[in-house]
């Protein structure tokens, strides 16, 4: 574990990915960006693992798909079969037409909600969490680099300070004391 | 600057003169009377669908309805006799109908062919247009790419309303309601003779046609000129312009969709069918844009494109068949949910005398594409993009064959030597043209203010 954290502020998004691509070119370990806003490309510039989440984004359109023809068979042909402008509901496929709607809603809808409650515990995020943002600037419009590192200061604020950066500020990493 | 290949000018010829061939079969073999096709359909041996056929004195081509239907259509038509008279009446003009679907396939063929080619150079002219009015940073790179593809725009225009002339003239049944004698027969065509007569079509057909070319002459010409000029004004005059033509398109797109599509079924209406069409050429249109373009970078020229300018257009592919679909089913399920017999017949039609073309179109136009291009990465493969886009396009040539022969052929459809004849004779007049115009300036519009921005482009 590292024993010190490098926290470098910009107030603009261009000039942060500049930034995180120097750091990165430079061998520092980038620990974390706090961003207000996505930012196109970082995940790219820091070098992140691709995300899994839009496989699961099909898995669970798969589940939703499925679910919409259950329940519509159940409802409309098993449990209740009405005749509905003289289309009477004894067979699942000569009324599928008017299910397709169902079934694009309901992949849709298992799609998103279960995306995003796949990426609420993925990111260990729960309601009341406490933020773990370092400033709170960087909810409105300020953008953070922290780095970990190890040893002298000196070479990284040098890198740091010939990007556009605001405030840059070490710290020394609580965690690497306890241990 | 790129310069038309020996290989691309035999291939497109050798394309336009077999489809030549092609073409003038179809018209040799059609019957000329009404015993040649009496002939033909006696050497086809025992045809399943004759026996529905016909119970329209009027020549309505959408004969081919299930019972229901037919009391509609009676109701329409003026001149019923008694029932013996019908009786025979019906014998005579049934051999006359299958007549004048056998004699009108080669000009569908024609025009389906004409039609299909011009409209994926409309596709991509209101592609360019959008891109234009939305000051888009990525596409500038592949503009010149969109107005080589817009270079068929005039010659296909000009082909098209020339069949649309000889049909006026009589020479074939593809729009019926062109027919006097079907019109005196015919309430719901007389009420809407306002609207649907020739002399009024051809006029509405120039005024399209003038239209989408001066703006694809003037766009083209402040596009060239903006390579040379000092300041952006050229820039912002075709922004403005671009900004005009899309107004004027889609209420023309739409308005030719009626006239040159949907009035072979004089009977039937679909409020939806321009956006519909449109759906249809602008994916078409995209696709081949995609095409062109990986073909250019394969040929080592247009070297500034990159996986990211081949991701944006996959993802238009993508995401314009997806809504094509969309159209496709709105279309579908309202009529088939409210099951009105004179809007129903279109689809009892396709669903019974084509139901290869007509469920096969679903599969090559949502199902397919939908399934390759889902994958991010998948967008990035030159490859799978010009396999998916040749399924694409079969898929909307196949799309606009379901909307034209139905109507015209009837249950006497076949893909056979006219039909790709047809697509082979544009394809090759298509292929020359477009290559010509793109070799005819530089490849890159190096003036445009967004240039730089689109070469930077990373998705």
């Amino acid at each position: 574990m590292a024993d010190k954290i490098l926290h470098a502020v910009y107030d603009d998004d261009d000039k942060l990915l500049d930034a995180v691509k120097q750091i990165k070119a430079a061998n520092y370990e980038i620990e974390e960006v706090y961003t207000p806003f996505p930012v196109h490309g970082l995940d790219k510039a820091m070098g992140l693992k691709e995300t899994r989440l839009a496989i699961t984004a099909f898995i669970y359109g798969c589940i939703g798909f499925c679910f919409a023809i259950w329940m519509m068979n159940h409802i409309m042909i098993l449990d209740w079969p009405q005749n509905i402008g003289g289309k009477p509901s004894f067979s699942f496929i000569e009324n599928m037409p008017s299910f397709v709607p169902i079934m694009f809603e309901l992949t849709v809808f298992f799609s998103a909600h279960l995306m995003v409650i796949t990426f609420y515990l993925r990111s260990k995020l729960w309601p009341f969490k406490e933020a773990e943002n370092p400033i709170p600037e960087t909810t409105d419009d300020k953008f953070l680099i922290v780095v970990e590192f190890n040893g002298d200061e000196k070479d990284l604020k040098k890198l740091v300070q010939q990007t556009d950066v605001m405030d840059i500020k070490v710290h020394i990493n609580k965690k690497s004391n306890h241990e | 600057m790129y310069t038309v290949t020996k290989n691309i000018k035999i291939f497109s010829f050798t394309l336009m003169a077999i489809g030549f061939i092609g073409l003038f079969y179809g018209f040799y073999t059609a019957p000329h009377s009404i015993e040649e096709s009496n002939a033909i359909v006696a050497s086809y041996g025992d045809h399943g669908h004759s026996s529905d056929h016909g119970s329209d004195p009027d020549h309505q081509n959408n004969s081919n309805h299930k019972k229901e239907t037919h009391s509609s259509s009676h109701d329409n038509s003026v001149d019923h006799k008694e029932n013996s008279h019908e009786y025979e009446e019906h014998e005579v003009s049934h051999e006359e109908h299958v007549y004048h679907q056998l004699s009108n396939r080669p000009w569908s063929a024609l025009y389906v062919a004409a039609l299909f080619f011009f409209l994926i150079s409309l596709g991509t002219l209101a592609f360019y247009a959008i891109q234009r009015a939305s000051q888009a940073g990525w596409s500038p790179i592949l503009f010149r790419v969109m107005e080589g593809i817009t270079g068929y725009l005039l010659p296909g225009s000009i082909i098209v309303f020339v069949i649309l002339v000889l049909c006026t003239m009589h020479l074939n049944h593809v729009f019926v309601w062109m027919d006097p004698e079907v019109v005196a027969h015919d309430k719901i065509i007389q009420a809407k003779s306002g609207y649907l007569n020739s002399k009024f079509f051809l006029g509405r057909a120039i005024f399209y046609i003038l239209g989408w070319n001066l703006y694809r002459f003037f766009s083209r010409k402040l596009s060239l000129a903006q390579d040379k000029a000092k300041d952006i004004s050229n820039h912002k005059k075709n922004f403005q312009l671009s900004a005009g033509f899309l107004a004027f398109f889609i209420v023309t797109e739409s308005m030719m969709s009626w006239d040159w599509i949907m009035s072979v079924d004089p009977h039937w209406f679909s409020t939806l069918f321009g956006w519909y069409v449109f759906a249809s050429m602008f994916v078409s249109g995209i696709t081949t844009i995609a095409l062109v373009t990986i073909y250019l970078k394969s040929k080592g020229y247009l070297e500034k494109v990159n996986n990211n300018h081949m991701h944006d257009l996959a993802k238009f592919m993508f995401g314009v068949s997806v809504f094509w679909a969309y159209l496709w089913f709105s279309q579908f399920m309202l009529i088939w949910y409210a099951n009105i017999p004179e809007e129903v017949t279109y689809f009892v039609t396709r669903i019974e005398d084509y139901p290869v073309p007509f469920w096969g179109m679903l599969v090559t136009n949502l199902i397919f594409p939908f399934f390759v291009l889902m994958n991010s990465d998948y967008k990035r493969i030159n490859w799978l993009i010009v396999m998916t886009g040749l399924v694409i396009l079969f898929g909307h040539y196949l799309d606009f064959y379901n909307m034209i022969m139905p109507a015209t052929v009837g249950d006497q459809w076949y893909i056979g030597i006219p039909e790709i004849g047809g697509i082979m004779f544009f394809a090759g007049l298509f292929i020359y043209i477009v290559f010509s115009t793109i070799s005819k300036v530089s490849l890159e519009p190096s003036g445009d203010p967004l240039f730089k921005e689109s070469e930077k482009f990373v998705y």
